[in-house]
């Protein structure tokens, strides 16, 4: 494998991790649930492109050919992150609004 | 595979198991249920990630199998919770 194929990865996976362990730190240090789901966000978007990304190029170094069977998990996570946090969401303010906190009305729909 | 690579590959794999359990303190703190919810569903997408850095390091293409079958199973095991916390407080 070409060293700079190596370090490429390399970098990738790093800037990876760190993006993952800032949306653990914000997932811990927000105050508020509606705050706090932005922070996953994160690792199911910048974080899992990075690591596909790596994989891509570590795959395809290796085998010589483009290698981009990595990418259906980006097409499967883009597809079911929104679905997971829109649902998420509204189970969130419905209960909130079952505790009496102070949140926004509903605005027509069912909230 | 060089010292460069594997070295980045476990500190990578050691920031994802620090982020798992900053993310377990969450799933143990709380404070509401769907707080839970959010942790979990961080959980499985970083444990996902971190299959996909173990396919890289171990050079091998089961991993990967491996990590959809862990997207897919955490999407539907967040959505039932979600779902539940939903329409269990509807019910009651």
């Amino acid at each position: 494998m070409p060293m700079v194929g190596e370090l490429v990865v390399a970098a990738l996976l790093l800037f990876s991790g760190a993006v993952v362990l800032v949306a653990a730190l914000g997932l811990w240090r927000l105050s508020d649930f509606f705050l706090r789901m932005h922070a996953p966000a994160l690792a199911s978007t910048l974080a899992a492109w990075l690591v596909t990304l790596a994989s891509t190029v570590h795959f395809s170094i290796r085998d010589g050919s483009l290698s981009l069977h990595v990418w259906v998990i980006i097409v499967v996570l883009s597809i079911t992150a929104p679905v997971t946090t829109v649902v998420l969401a509204r189970a969130a303010l419905f209960r909130r609004r079952q505790a009496g906190d102070t949140v926004p009305p509903p605005l027509g729909g069912r909230g | 595979m060089s010292t460069i690579l594997s070295s980045a590959i476990a500190v990578t794999l050691a920031l994802f198991a620090v982020a798992i359990a900053i993310g377990l303190l969450r799933v143990v703190r709380g404070p509401r249920a769907q707080d839970r919810v959010l942790a979990l569903d961080f959980l499985y997408i970083v444990g996902m990630l971190g299959m996909l850095v173990l396919a890289i390091r171990y050079d091998s293409e089961m991993y990967f199998e491996g990590a959809l079958l862990m997207a897919l199973f955490g999407f539907v095991s967040s959505l039932a919770m979600a779902k539940f916390l939903l329409r269990g407080e509807v019910i009651e």
